[in-house]
């Protein structure tokens, strides 16, 4: 289990994050196993409610009452994020792992210039600012500068007067971007960046990402719903269902060949060119509820291969070496 | 903000002003009690010197004729005769203001420097004894009546424990020649210390009698405000930059949520000037608000009108002050 890679930028291990509610004790991320190596593109699939938002939010500590980790490791680079002071993790939090958010416009504080969100992010972090103020203050220009012109904003300098009300939806979704990298993070984690945005914007912002992943040599976290994007930015993909990962894979392996009905169910849910004609299949039912879960394959309820075999608690199966799936059907073909 | 949306704002003021007077003119006109009933009182005075004194002032025409007259000579800025100083009403209440302005002055630094942390404190510690605690006091705050509590504080801290003075601004002794007619500011400029000290004291009761319910309406305000503004995305995005609690806290949540606490403030501060009359007058506080009850007590119709009418461009401006505020504060806004 715990063999850790030597590429592995964030290992994370058995995490267990609980929102503890009126209702009862929610398990929203349970016993998640998380790799991301150096420079590669972790395609993080899931629909509402899988737990792949919570399971980042955890490893940026983000996590806040009525929510708590109860369980797991979160190494980044050799470093237990876990055991750090909350001191410590700030550091690391926007220097290392940065993370953008879903919608930009809700993102960005309405109430800030766009220069001055810029800024905060650097002088929070880079530590070989001038102390002097004004010198400080221009070099600072000089570097939101470089970073809005490296996302591709037009005329940057004036923009930075700017505030995020005064752009659109793409630029203000660029300008997240371009703040998280600002302090040349290791880790980006985007979650749902282009739910937000238009089909072409989207192409526009995914192109971003990678480009700048690739020059930056950064790792990228994709957390996504839509299974077309991770198709075309990912290295590798992990599927998320109610709080467990259910597959994982390099992407052409997980997409060519899907081995949990639920990764199939997700791929005959998207409409295609070529089925034209014929009606798309969606997943019948809903995600369980996250309270008290039995001690069985989360996707029974909505399973079209159920069996008996199905009512215990489901292991991960490793296929090969990069290639796992938490499935019945998968054990059974892996011992033959 | 651009300068024909002030001059719009400044016309909006006539229409407003015009309402005001008639309606006080008729209140008054149609109050039970007559002026020179009240000033000749229980003295022996013929009918002929009656109505001299009614011709004097004015009284012998009938009342759409006064309406008009007051119009005419209030534009001119003539507010005519207070019917008791025998004194222009402009002289007299621009003596009684800066007693006025400085206690709701003071009153506004007390509400605002109590409501904003306690809000903000209350919000971040939701439902822990502090924002219960809170809460309780903003119930209070607005359901007690201001002559009740100003009468309670004084029996508490003045009469009790002769801690603080009962009424006035400062005592005979310790008076400085004026400069800007604010004690607290000239006490200082003329170096005394002492008189500063004195008027601090006789200034603290009735300002945070004054201060009370806004302190209570704005806690609740900037509690609820930042309690909104903390489930925003733009604070988890602070913190994902890793900055520090502080920056989180004030530069991105608190300039926000003081949007709603600043444009209440000042609408709030016109509600002080009403609330000026029954503490002043509790406090025997010598201020406009004073000044006014007791002339609607003995139907000094002048004096009446045209505080009023200060009252009313006050408001106004307030509320022009808040929707600038606004502006300042949320860049989103535009007038």
């Amino acid at each position: 289990m715990s063999v850790i890679d030597s590429d592995g930028l964030l290992e994370v291990r058995g995490l267990r994050t609980v929102f503890d509610t009126r209702a009862g004790r929610v398990c929203a991320v349970d016993g998640v196993d998380v790799s991301v190596r150096r420079g590669e593109c972790l395609g993080v699939v899931g629909e509402s409610g899988s737990g792949k938002s919570v399971t980042f939010a955890s490893v940026m500590g983000l996590i806040k009452a009525p929510g708590h980790i109860d369980a797991g490791d979160i190494c980044f680079d050799g470093q237990n994020l876990r055991q750090l002071s909350v001191k410590q993790m700030r550091a690391i939090r926007g220097r290392d792992i940065a993370m953008t958010m879903q919608d930009a416009l809700t993102a960005l504080n309405p109430a800030l210039t766009v220069g001055e969100q810029l800024a905060e992010m650097m002088i929070a972090h880079d530590q070989s600012l001038p102390r002097n103020k004004r010198e400080r203050r221009r070099l600072v220009e000089q570097k939101s500068v470089d970073i809005l012109q490296l996302v591709g904003i037009p005329s940057a300098k004036s923009r930075l007067q700017q505030y995020p009300h005064e752009f659109s939806g793409g630029m203000r979704q660029r300008i997240m971007i371009a703040i998280s990298l600002a302090s040349h993070p290791r880790l980006l984690i985007a979650d749902e960046p282009t739910t937000a945005l238009d089909v072409t914007i989207q192409a526009q912002v995914l192109e971003l990402i990678s480009d700048l992943r690739a020059k930056l040599g950064m790792s990228v976290v994709l957390i996504t719903h839509d299974l077309g994007v991770v198709s075309e930015h990912c290295d590798r993909v992990m599927v998320m269902y109610a709080g467990q990962v259910v597959e994982e894979g390099p992407t052409e392996s997980v997409i060519r060949n899907p081995q949990h009905p639920y990764t199939r169910g997700l791929l005959g849910s998207i409409p295609r060119i070529s089925k034209r004609g014929e009606p798309i299949q969606p997943i019948d039912g809903q995600v369980p509820d996250l309270i008290d879960l039995p001690a069985q394959c989360r996707f029974y309820s909505r399973c079209q291969q159920r069996s008996d075999a199905c009512l215990k608690y489901i292991q991960m199966t490793t296929l090969s070496q990069d290639r796992k799936v938490r499935c019945v059907l998968a054990e059974e073909t892996a011992h033959d | 903000m651009s300068l024909t949306r002030v001059i719009e704002r400044l016309l909006q003021l006539i229409p407003v002003l015009l309402g005001v007077s008639l309606i006080v003119f008729i209140m008054m006109a149609f109050t039970p009690g007559d002026p020179v009933d009240i000033m000749i009182g229980d003295q022996n005075v013929s009918a002929e010197q009656e109505a001299a004194m009614r011709r004097d002032l004015g009284l012998d025409r009938p009342i759409h004729e006064r309406y008009v007259i007051f119009l005419g000579n209030a534009v001119q800025g003539d507010f005519g005769q207070s019917f008791y100083h025998r004194r222009p009403v402009s002289e007299v209440i621009v003596e009684r203001l800066p007693a006025t302005i400085e206690l709701t002055l003071v009153a506004l630094l007390i509400a605002l420097f109590t409501s904003i942390p306690l809000g903000v404190i209350a919000a971040i510690k939701k439902n822990s004894w502090i924002d219960r605690s809170a809460t309780v006091f903003s119930l209070l705050g607005v359901s007690l009546p201001g002559f009740w509590f100003g009468i309670l504080l004084l029996m508490v801290f003045a009469v009790h424990f002769n801690l603080l003075p009962v009424s006035g601004r400062i005592s005979y002794s310790n008076q400085v020649e004026p400069i800007t007619h604010f004690l607290l500011i000239d006490t200082l400029l003329r170096g005394r210390l002492d008189a500063f000290w004195e008027a601090l004291k006789h200034i603290l009761l009735p300002a945070i009698t004054l201060g009370l319910p806004m302190t209570a309406i704005l806690t609740r305000v900037t509690r609820t405000s930042m309690l909104e503004v903390l489930r925003q995305d733009y604070v988890t995005f602070a913190e994902a930059k890793g900055l520090s609690r502080r920056k989180v806290m004030f530069r991105h949540a608190l300039k926000n949520a003081l949007i709603p606490t600043v444009s209440v403030a000042a609408i709030e501060t016109g509600s002080l000037l009403g609330g000026n009359m029954i503490v002043e007058t509790v406090f025997g506080w010598p201020g406009l608000g004073r000044l006014v009850v007791e002339s609607i007590f003995v139907r000094n119709y002048p004096l009446v009108q045209a505080a009023v009418l200060f009252y009313a461009v006050t408001y106004v401006m307030l509320n022009f002050t808040a929707d600038i505020l606004y502006t300042k504060l949320n860049p989103r806004v535009k007038l």
